[in-house]
Order: C-alpha cells, then structure tokens, then sequence
C-alpha cells in the first residue's frame, strides 16, 4: 500500500499534577493510503482528538515512529512542523472555530495568509470559488454569527480545503449538527476530497457517519483496532432502527 | 514577491487584519497611549511657547541675551568732568571690542517735572541710546519706540507708560501729543509711543527719552546722576569673556571708581526654565506613557487569553510561533504608532489654528513676537516612545500566545 499516514506502535502519555503517568495512546499502528478515508470510532475521552492532533503534527508521540508520505516526521523544528502542518493537513472541527469579526471570505482566506507565493496574493479569489463549491457563493461576505450551523460547517469545510491539503482531518464535523444537516455536509465533504484526491481522517461518536468511510476503526481506552465491514453494518443498522 | 518580503507583507496583512477586527478595543486600550502622546508634544509646545513669552518679557527688562552691562561709580561725590571721563571710558571699551550693539542707558535715574493738565508732578525718567529698542525688544501698546531720527528732532521725543499717557488724557498716534517738562527751562515734548515702562508699578506715570535729549534739552543734571551703564549686546558664547575683559579694562582706565560689569540678561533663569522643560515637562510625559503602556498590556493580556482559541486555529493553518509573536507584536505596535501618529497630528493642529487658546492659558504679557515653531523634536520622541511602549507592551500578550497550547487552544 502506498501509505500516506504510517504510525507505528505510537503511545502518548501525560504526567498528571499527582505524579502518576496517563496513558492516552497505547501502541497505534496506522495505515492510511493516499485517497482514503477512514473513520475513527471512540467513547469519550478515548483518545481520539489526541490521535488527530499527533497525525495532524499538533502533538507529538510519546514514543513511536510516525511517517508522513515515507519520511519520518520527529526531530523536525517547530518551525519546519508548522509549515509542513500548514501544507499538508486540513482542520475540520466540531464546533467549527470560524474566527469571529471576519467574514466568511476571510475566514476561508485566512489558511492562506500562511501560503507563500501566488497562494498568497490571490487568497481572495481562491476563498469566493471555495466558497461558491460548498453552496455559499451568495453568503460571501456574511460573519460567521448571521450563518446557521450548517452553513458555518461548510464554511469551515471551505476554509480546511483551501491550500487543498493531502489530508483532511475532521473531528467530529457533524457533532454540532442535526441528522439531515450532519448528512449534507458530509455529502459536500466527500465530494470535495473525492475531487481532489484527498485523504480523510475523520473521528466521530456517530456510526452512521463512520459507515462511509472506507475503513473503520475503534479507539477503547488508547488502544486502536479495525472494525470489521459487518460489525459496522449491524451498528449502522441497530441505529437506524431506534 | 520573493519568500523573504512576502512574509512581512504577510505578517504585516495578518497583524493589520486584528487591528480591523478588533478595533474597538484596540481604539480603547489606545486612549492612554493617545493622550500621553498628545500631552507631551503639547505641553512641550505650550512650554517652549511660555519660554520664549518668560524670553521676551525678561528681555524687555534685562536685556537679550546675552546682554552685559557696565557701571562706573565714584568712590566720592560724582562731578562734571568725572562724569565726563567716565562716558568716554564707557564708549571706547564699547569701541575698541567692536561690539555691534550697545548704547547708555539709565533706568529710571532721572527725575523731571512734567506739567500734567491736572497739574505739575515729577516723574521718573529713563535716558537710552536708539539701539536700546533692538536691544530690550521694545514692543509699544500704541506708537512706536525712539529711533537715532530723534536725535535730530527739534523737540524731545518720549514714549511714556499708560498712567503717564492717561494724565494727558490719551494718546493718539494721528495727531501730535505734547507735554511740557521741566521747571526753570520748560520745553514741550512730543510723545511718540505707549508702553510698559520696565521699574514702574504701572499705576504712577514713567517715560523713556533719549540720552541725547537729556543732554540737549537739560532734562538730567550730569553732574549729579553720575555716568549712565553701558549695555552690550554679545553672544551668548562670548560673555563671560567680554565681563571679564570689560570688568579690567574698565577699572584700569577708571582709577577712583567701582566698576562693575556684569550678565544682565535672564540667562540663568531660563536655563532654569529649561531644565523644567527637559525633565519635569518630558518626565510628566513619560510617566503618562508608562501609564498608557500598563492600559495597552492589560487589555492586551486579557485579549490574547480571550483569542485563545482563535490563536490554535492559526497555528492549526501553519502559523508558526514567530509568526504568532509577531502579529501579536506588531499588532500593539502598529495600534500605538497609529495612536501617536493622530495625537502628534492633533496637536499640530492645536498649535497651528488656535495658538491663541495656548497663548490665553499662559500668564498675560505682551505678544509673542517671535512664536517658537512646532517641537518636532518632541513629536518624534512621542512617537518613538509610543511605538517603543507599544513593543513592549506587546512583548507579553505576544510570549503568552507563543506559549499557548494548540491542542487546548483549539478545543477551548
């Protein structure tokens, strides 16, 4: 497989104010292929969001070799990691964090004041067409607060795709949402990185959320492990029917 | 663009767009800033502008600077000749050190009957050369001041202070005043100017007339009043030297008498006012500065922990720490350059359409003649201090959004 996300036996602890050690990770092993998407299923406080922000380079590992496209990505600079998140990953989350006072345009622009180059100058333009893809081209220069909860996430699907990242991350993007609503955004959602290539990492309580993904895995007490086509069905189906 | 000016060019468009979103606040954490700013370059104007009015009224009194003034007195009783010899020493000292400006004066030395309408009333007078107007700044309320043109004048010309011109009932410059002095020899003399006549309370008449008419109209007795004081006009630089050499020169040729020369002018005094100036002004300034900068940390402070959040988003982007720092710096920087930039412009504005209203708040006097130009030494140094205060009033907020968890940041 041509693997773009590879972790291995990737742990991550803390040492709380009592002086005892928690575990929140304990030996992931991880493979995600260029185009894929994958589903990352948990109860809270599973370790879930600490997974995604170790693939997304804003945590690192406790102990464990993580490879970003084959190449190891421990030992970088601060200021190598954050320009290699910034090129790399897209953030989806669950309560949307558009930045207050700025309108939905530069909310979806803002990525881009950390791109270089053309990227840079033409931010504009590149966050109306974003913007106009998720539906919203008539609510260009509405703020974030005069937008329903549904729009917020597609602005914040936009804003997470603008320097069209090879991996998306989304935590919990339908979390916020109702069902129907939840279900929309996460139709624009797989069309925009179908489109684009783009590799999908997305944690969620929902299962039915989880189902369309291409693999599905469960995260209890830190530890990962793949959940089988059928296990996930019968969920999907226990759930539809209450 | 090249990668080395686009990310200032970036940095710089982030750090503009928070100032845009959260300009009110920046707008009331600025309100320190502004006016401290603003004071210390207006009250710096102000005290440069009540500096030269203290300049002025003390020149008109003492004397320019730097102005050094020589007297010769006998050690017995004063005679004609004594008087005599003691002019001419006065005059070739003047003389032989080439001194451009300089002339005899005698304050209020003399003594003349004036028949007023009211009736006949001795009055001080003060005998001075034509240059004596340069000299002191003479600025009358109405007329003008005595010129050489009336040493050739076929009656003595006076200017004379308010009390003396109201006992005449007035003056007017359109059509000739007279006045009649003296007792045995009366002559009538014609009154050319008003002003303030400096060792006169205001409320009793004084007059300035010319050395020369004293002599030629017999208004002082010479013998009597002793040598008139030379007064010169030199450079600030030259004074001490010029007292000196006056004060041995003086004395060499003047056996019999106790010269005494001496800086006459306000030098000192002002030096004074400019020790005020530098550091009381200037320390007030800086202190409000100091005081607008604790405003701009502590909304500061309190801002960067409320935009938590919105800092992880950014480094979620890619931001980088310096990037953070930066923003957040040059975000309280360019608030504060942008606050001193309008406080020195309101001040200009201030000075330069009602120096009137400044001029009204300083003690009264007679106008400024020369009115000092803005401080732009001051005006810069508010700004530099405004923009410096706003860097290290950012330093902080900047370090505690550098130091921000991410993870926490963003699930805030």
């Amino acid at each position: 497989m041509n693997a773009t996300l590879t972790l291995s036996q990737v742990s991550r602890s803390v040492a709380l104010p009592d002086g005892t050690t928690l575990r929140i990770l304990t030996g992931v092993d991880l493979q995600v292929a260029a185009g894929e998407h994958v589903a990352v299923v948990g109860r809270s406080g599973s370790g879930k969001s600490t997974l995604l922000n170790i693939i997304g380079l804003l945590d690192a590992p406790t102990s464990g070799h993580y490879l970003l496209d084959g190449r190891p990505v421990d030992g970088m600079s601060a200021r190598r990691t954050a320009r290699l998140r910034g090129e790399t990953f897209g953030f989806v989350f669950q309560q949307f964090n558009l930045l207050p006072g700025r309108t939905a345009t530069e909310n979806v622009a803002s990525p881009l004041l950390y791109a270089s180059g053309r990227e840079f100058l033409r931010r504009r333009r590149t966050a109306r067409e974003m913007l106009e893809r998720v539906g919203l081209g008539g609510r260009l220069d509405t703020m974030p607060e005069k937008l329903s909860g549904g729009e917020q996430q597609r602005v914040a699907l936009a804003r997470s795709l603008v320097r069209r990242p090879r991996v998306l991350l989304a935590d919990e993007p339908t979390g916020a949402l109702d069902v129907d609503t939840g279900s929309a955004v996460m139709d624009v959602l797989e069309e925009l990185v179908r489109r684009e290539g783009t590799t999908l990492v997305t944690i969620t309580h929902d299962l039915s959320v989880a189902a369309r993904a291409d693999r599905q895995f469960r995260l209890d007490h830190g530890v990962l492990s793949e959940i089988t086509g059928d296990a996930v069905a019968a969920a999907t189906a226990h759930r539809e029917t209450l | 663009m090249g990668r080395w000016l686009l990310g200032p060019v970036a940095a710089v468009t982030e750090a503009w767009g928070e100032v845009r979103v959260h300009r009110t606040r920046v707008v009331l954490s600025l309100v320190g800033v502004f006016l401290a700013v603003f004071a210390m370059t207006t009250i710096t104007a102000a005290g440069n502008m009540g500096r030269q009015l203290m300049v002025e009224s003390t020149e008109r009194t003492s004397g320019r600077s730097a102005t050094l003034q020589v007297s010769a007195y006998p050690n017995g009783a004063p005679t004609l000749q004594g008087t005599e010899r003691a002019s001419q020493v006065l005059r070739e000292a003047a003389e032989r050190h080439e001194v451009a400006w300089w002339g005899f004066v005698s304050q209020g030395s003399g003594q003349v009957t004036v028949r007023f309408p009211t009736g006949a009333q001795v009055v001080p007078f003060s005998y001075v050369d034509p240059s004596y107007g340069t000299m002191h700044r003479a600025v009358t309320d109405q007329g003008r001041f005595l010129t050489a043109a009336d040493d050739q004048a076929f009656s003595p010309r006076l200017v004379v202070n308010r009390a003396f011109a109201d006992l005449l009932g007035g003056f007017d410059e359109r059509t000739p005043t007279t006045v009649v002095l003296g007792g045995d020899r009366p002559v009538t003399a014609t009154v050319v100017g008003v002003m303030e006549v400096p060792y006169s309370d205001g409320t009793t008449p004084g007059a300035y007339a010319l050395n020369s008419a004293a002599q030629s109209w017999g208004l002082v007795d010479t013998a009597m009043s002793g040598p008139p004081a030379l007064e010169l006009w030199v450079p600030d630089a030259d004074a001490e030297a010029f007292t000196a050499a006056l004060q041995s020169e003086v004395q060499a040729a003047l056996p019999g008498y106790s010269v005494s020369a001496y800086r006459s002018d306000a030098g000192e005094e002002l030096r004074v006012v400019d020790l005020v100036l530098a550091y009381g002004v200037r320390g007030v300034g800086v202190f409000a500065l100091v005081l607008g900068g604790i405003g701009v940390l502590n909304v500061g402070l309190v801002t960067v922990r409320q935009r938590i959040r919105e800092i992880g988003v950014r480094r979620s982007f890619g931001a980088t720490g310096g990037r953070v720092f930066f923003a957040v710096l040059l975000e309280s920087v360019a608030a504060t350059f942008v606050a001193g930039v309008l406080a020195v412009a309101l001040s200009v504005a201030l000075l330069s359409y009602a120096p009137e209203l400044l001029a009204s708040l300083l003690p009264a006097g007679a106008p400024l003649q020369d009115v000092p130009p803005f401080p732009v030494s001051a005006a810069v140094e508010g700004l530099v201090a405004a923009t410096a205060v706003g860097a290290l009033a950012g330093v902080v907020p900047a370090t505690v959004a550098v130091r921000a968890k991410v993870i926490d940041a963003i699930r805030y």
